[in-house]
């Protein structure tokens, strides 16, 4: 594609952008950010691994991923502000799905150690983490704040913190991973997944594009539960104190 | 002498510049019923928070069984102070997964029979065993919660206006339920309520909260002889303003 065809594609954002000015929905400037934005982050991505790709220097592969490990945890920080280490909680739980990931499939030669596999996947299983952690520690938040009298009727008749939050930090890990679960469901049925299109469009056999895709929902159910699972137990601690009571900054 | 069941040195608590106790020292009798009344809003209920260590207090000492209660586990001394609150909060389940909960906390299980003998103790029939907890009134759920919080035979108990949210009958039930407890067992019993009526029942000894300040100490029979004015008003004016 040209920049020129790519130009003109401009044109889906001029029909929306007249319709919510005819029907006055007030949100043109939030279509003009969104696009603004995705143009100029998705063309610097697009440079940025055009360069990593020709350099052909692991160290830089590494870089990037360390760089897309941060932005997932700039974002999903600001649902955890009240949760005290939310930051390294969130750094060590994408380090260590990334890690399990690619050693899995690097180490099983299911695929190669290059840039162009690594750089990707990456993206795709720490997104989703990103997404997931954003989800349970919403839903854990609500939980604490809705169930505030169970867990402190458990703490008052002599139970231990963990045992007091077990039920609001098992309905946060399962309400967090049905997502996943229930997408994995109706795959390929409505749409077809994002990557598997972007192959096929690109010319792949869809079979292979299909093995690809299997291979990367596995992943993402074995990294949704391994996130929520590990972001449970490391931040329930931090709802309560040491004198083992309901942090007042949660109430 | 008797030692005192639980003393009070000259306890406070803040919340940033919220003054909400405010230097309270005395002591509570072993065996008694003594009785905390104030308005709503004095510190009742966070003076009994501070007992079971569900909130620390700011300075001052509290102390149970001769010992400092900052030198517990904390869970350890939540299950020797035994709190029933207004709510009656019930966890999901049956009457049955209520009461087992304080054993099942420790690891271990409430057999049948022993749940049947708490029941029966607070005056409810063995056939509300298996009953869900949320279809039961609300003067049987307290009586539930009184129960489940005998499981752990804690050596004080604190009530939090636990009949307040109840019909007279049944109040007057859990009323003559923990007097005959008290009787029977000689057990420890903290009640807060803001009905006088009910302190004059119950108690052998009053406490007057008042803006975080216990303003009158001793016999509830002697309460109308208090000479601070704010006690007087509040005895006057009944639940106050
Ligand atoms: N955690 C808290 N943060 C701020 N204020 C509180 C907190 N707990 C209690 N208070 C305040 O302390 C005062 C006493 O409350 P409480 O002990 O519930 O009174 P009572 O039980 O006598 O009605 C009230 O003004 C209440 O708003
Ligand atoms: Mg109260």
């Amino acid at each position: 594609m040209t920049y020129f065809t790519l130009s003109l594609t401009l044109l889906f954002v001029l029909i929306p952008l007249i319709l919510a000015h005819v029907l006055k929905l007030n949100i043109e400037k939030d279509i003009i950010i969104a696009t603004s934005r995705s143009i100029v982050q998705l063309l610097l991505v697009g440079y940025l691994l055009q360069f990593i790709f020709d350099q052909n220097d692991p160290l830089f592969m590494i870089l990037m991923v360390g760089l897309i490990i941060f932005a997932a945890t700039h974002n999903a920080r600001k649902k955890g502000v009240n949760i005290k280490g939310i930051t390294w909680k969130l750094i060590l739980t994408y380090t260590t799905i990334e890690i399990l990931t690619q050693s899995i499939l690097i180490g099983l030669n299911i695929t190669p150690a290059t840039p162009q596999y690594v750089i990707p996947i990456s993206g795709m299983v720490v997104g989703n983490a990103m997404v997931l952690s954003i989800l349970f520690l919403n839903r854990l938040t609500d939980e604490v704040e809705d169930k505030q009298s169970q867990i402190e009727l458990i703490l008052s008749l002599g139970g231990s913190p963990k045992q007091a939050i077990h039920r609001q930090l098992i309905t946060s890990i399962k309400a967090s991973t049905v997502p996943t679960i229930e997408t994995q469901k109706t795959m390929g049925l409505v749409q077809l997944p994002g990557m598997m299109s972007g192959q096929i469009i690109a010319g792949a056999d869809p079979i292979q594009a299909v093995q690809f895709q299997l291979l990367i929902l596995f992943i993402l159910l074995t990294t949704a539960i391994i996130t929520s699972v590990m972001l449970g137990y490391l931040s329930y601690p931090a709802l309560f104190t040491e004198k083992m009571q309901l942090n007042d900054n949660l109430k | 002498m008797k030692q005192p069941a639980l003393s009070f040195i000259d306890v406070s608590f803040s919340k940033g510049d919220l003054h909400i106790i405010k230097n309270i020292s005395g002591e509570i009798t072993a065996g008694n019923i003594t009785a905390f009344i104030g308005p709503s809003g004095a510190g009742k209920s966070t003076l009994f928070r501070l007992i079971n260590q569900l909130t620390t207090k700011t300075t001052g000492e509290i102390i149970f069984n001769s010992q400092s209660i900052d030198t517990f586990n904390p869970m350890t001394l939540r299950k020797k102070v035994g709190v029933v609150l207004q709510e009656a909060v019930m966890i999901p389940g049956t009457v049955y997964d209520n009461l087992r909960l304080p054993r099942q906390l420790e690891g271990r299980d409430l057999p049948l029979t022993e749940a049947k003998d708490f029941l029966r103790k607070v005056g409810l029939e063995e056939k509300f065993l298996h009953t869900k907890a949320k279809e039961l009134s609300g003067g049987q759920k307290q009586k539930v919660s009184i129960a489940r919080t005998l499981v752990n035979e804690p050596e004080i108990l604190l009530m939090d206006e636990i009949t307040s949210s109840l019909d007279q009958v049944s109040a007057q039930a859990i009323e003559s339920l923990i007097t005959s407890f008290n009787h029977d067992e000689r057990q420890t019993i903290l009640w807060i309520t803001h009905n006088i009526d009910q302190a004059k029942r119950l108690s052998d000894e009053t406490w007057v909260l008042i803006d975080g300040e216990c303003l009158y100490q001793g016999p509830t029979a002697d309460l109308y002889n208090a000479t601070d004015k704010h006690v007087r008003d509040f005895l006057e004016g009944g639940d106050g303003p």
